[in-house]
């Protein structure tokens, strides 16, 4: 008996019971449904999370002057530059094994104004290793040169927000802007970064040499002595251990800044990846707990299906006899039963990837969510659906096999 | 001499009904001719059933020996009993057991089905039969928009399409009204002339009369078999007023 033909009497079975078959697909169709949102979702969500772990730099570490959060007789963040230039270059210099790079980094923040226009920003001093550490490249124009670095060039690069604010369409390289009444010359624009995790605006940013920065921005000739940075950004090797790096860099700046055992740390080191890494972990267990949860609606309509498969091969006894008396063997009977279950949840199945699909994408639209569709979750929820077809088809399909066809022909 | 279709020799067979072992045909030792109409009459009990559904290779004996047309039936699987019923016999059953909301077509076609035939094939060998029992203008109808005796005669034709050796049929005129009774057992004589082995199982005399050889059973046992002089059906239909 082959296939084909048995299929079409699957589907005549099915054409028969119309409502029925459509309320036993039910379960499935909600249950494929529910397990493409979730997957769709869930991994929107963790794209989001790695595109923002890709927008900071990956394995990414900071380290900050004091505490800002810590209390009393401290000063604020900013007011005591307690680390340095050298605590930069020290901790590249002697941790090679786990760090690919620390760059020093001061932080400022004011207005810049550009012919009539003007746009408030943070800038940053930075030397040429911070675009290394924080992977970030140049859409347009050039880097910073060494020489520009030690003689304090009034030179800047710009975010994209900064440049579409300042000059709108027109290119910014060559022009002109000033900070605090320094003018700096554009000499790059950085590519485009979007969001960072906290969802500030990391193209809202204006770099330029450290030294610049120091001495005729910030201007403050104490700063100057001490080499004092605001921030150490430290990119860590690929492959090495995050903990055991945040422990090492922790160790040396202790033993440079010459703090006794128990004495508190006069820095913050802030392990991005750590973070970001915790994020993504939960999201991941988020979106596997909604699959589990959507997988039990699965197996409820599993249950729908075989429940389903049992009336009919009850209600289909004579037939039944009728086909073993005109020559149909047991398998032949199995398979016809098999092939109605598997035809019932594929069915379904397809129809659960329609919806789930549409609903993701309205979800999506809806709450704003980033939503990523993939093949293999579709195909994964489609073969689950299949699988089950066949897993609880299978005891009514082998109940109605294993059926004598005597009683089954004299079953009123 | 030519050998018979169907030699039993000490048929029996036991069901057991929980602890208790009961007997419902206790060693039937018989031959059947190639070309006979054997009716099978008893009262209900007797094993008449018993020794069809043996026959109709639907079940296997617990004891003795069934050969149809030369081939040994008490050993073989399930699976070849399947083929043998396939191949070599027809069932005529007292209701039909056409498929609902199935054409007679794909109904007569449906023993074909399982030869592995193509749909054209199978179309085409059933539409003849339907033909042959005079069904060639209703081979789209479903069995609720056919009569009784319609719908019987797609049985027959359902059970012919496979060229079978034997036809069995179940009190086949039992669940219609004497005129299409009547012309079914014409049907049946028609078909046994053409050489098809007819058994029929019937508690009527009037439908055993149709028959060349009469076997009675009683308590699992034959306690009568005779030839019998048949009567012509198809004449005894032409007699039968038209109401």
């Amino acid at each position: 008996m082959n296939f084909y033909a048995t299929l079409l009497i699957a589907l005549k079975a099915l054409r028969v019971n119309k409502l029925r078959s459509a309320l036993t697909m039910l379960g499935i169709i909600i249950g494929v449904a529910a397990v493409i949102v979730m997957i769709a979702v869930g991994g929107g969500a963790r794209a989001q999370v790695e595109a923002q772990i890709k927008s900071l730099g990956a394995n990414l570490m900071m380290v900050f002057s004091a505490s800002p959060t810590f209390t009393g007789a401290r000063s604020a963040v900013g007011a005591t530059h307690t680390i340095s230039e050298d605590d930069a270059y020290a901790i590249a210099r002697e941790l090679p094994e786990s760090i690919a790079g620390a760059a020093p980094a001061l932080r400022g923040s004011g207005q810049i104004v550009a012919g009539n226009s003007n746009w408030s920003t943070s800038f940053y001093g930075v030397t040429p290793d911070y675009f290394d550490v924080r992977e970030w490249g140049l859409a347009d124009g050039r880097f910073f040169e060494p020489a520009e670095i030690n003689g304090a060039a009034k030179v800047a690069i710009i975010g994209k927000t900064v440049a579409t604010n300042l000059f709108g369409d027109a290119s910014p390289l060559d022009q002109t802007v000033r900070i605090r009444t320094v003018p700096l010359t554009v000499i790059g624009v950085l590519a485009a970064k979007g969001q960072s995790p906290g969802g500030s605006d990391l193209d809202d940013v204006l770099l330029m040499p450290i030294t610049t920065a120091r001495n005729r921005v910030l201007g403050a000739t104490a700063l100057a002595k001490s080499r004092s940075v605001g921030s150490i950004q430290i990119k860590l090797r690929d492959g090495a251990d995050s903990k055991e790096a945040e422990d090492k860099v922790r160790a040396l700046l202790r033993q440079r800044h010459r703090l006794q055992p128990g004495q508190d740390d006069d820095f913050t080191l802030r392990n991005m990846t750590e973070i970001l890494q915790t994020r993504e972990e939960s999201s991941r267990v988020m979106a596997l707990l909604l699959a589990a949860v959507a997988s039990v609606s699965l197996l409820v309509g599993g249950i729908g299906i075989m429940n389903i498969m049992l009336v009919s091969v009850t209600e289909r006894t004579r037939e039944i006899g009728l086909r073993r008396a005109v020559g149909a063997r047991s398998r032949d009977i199995l398979q016809q039963f098999l092939i109605e279950s598997i035809t019932l949840s594929l069915i379904g199945g397809l129809i659960g990837v329609a919806l789930g699909t549409g609903g993701a994408q309205l979800i999506g639209q809806l709450a704003g969510w980033p939503i990523q569709l993939s093949a293999s979750a579709i195909l994964l929820a489609v073969s689950f659906a299949a699988a089950i077809g066949i897993f609880f088809g299978y005891y009514p399909a082998r109940k109605a096999a294993r059926m004598s066809p005597i009683e089954a022909l004299r079953h009123e | 001499m030519e050998a018979p279709l169907i030699r039993v020799e000490n048929l029996a067979k036991h069901y057991q009904l929980g602890d208790t072992d009961v007997p419902a045909l206790r060693g039937v030792s018989l031959e059947i001719a190639r070309g006979t109409f054997v009716a099978v009459m008893g009262p209900s009990g007797s094993g008449k059933s018993t020794f069809m559904n043996l026959l109709g290779c639907l079940d296997l004996p617990s004891d003795g020996h069934y050969r149809l047309d030369g081939e040994e039936v008490s050993q073989l699987t399930d699976d070849a009993l399947s083929a043998l019923r396939n191949r070599r016999i027809g069932f005529v059953f007292q209701h039909f057991n056409l498929l609902p909301r199935t054409s007679a077509l794909d109904n007569v076609a449906l023993p074909l089905l399982y030869r592995g035939l193509t749909a054209a094939e199978r179309n085409d060998q059933a539409a003849q039969r339907l033909r042959q029992v005079g069904l060639a203008e209703r081979m789209d109808h479903h069995p609720a928009q056919l009569s009784g005796g319609q719908q019987q005669r797609v049985a027959i034709a359902r059970a012919l399409v496979g060229d079978p050796a034997l036809v069995l049929a179940d009190e086949p005129t039992g669940a219609l009204a004497s005129r299409p009774g009547g012309a079914v057992m014409a049907l049946l004589q028609q078909l046994n002339r053409e050489g098809i082995t007819v058994v029929v199982v019937t508690h009527e005399r009037d439908i055993a009369a149709y028959a060349d050889r009469i076997i009675q059973f009683r308590d699992g046992l034959v306690v009568d078999d005779q030839a019998n002089a048949r009567r012509d059906a198809a004449a005894d239909f032409a007699a039968l007023p038209t109401t």
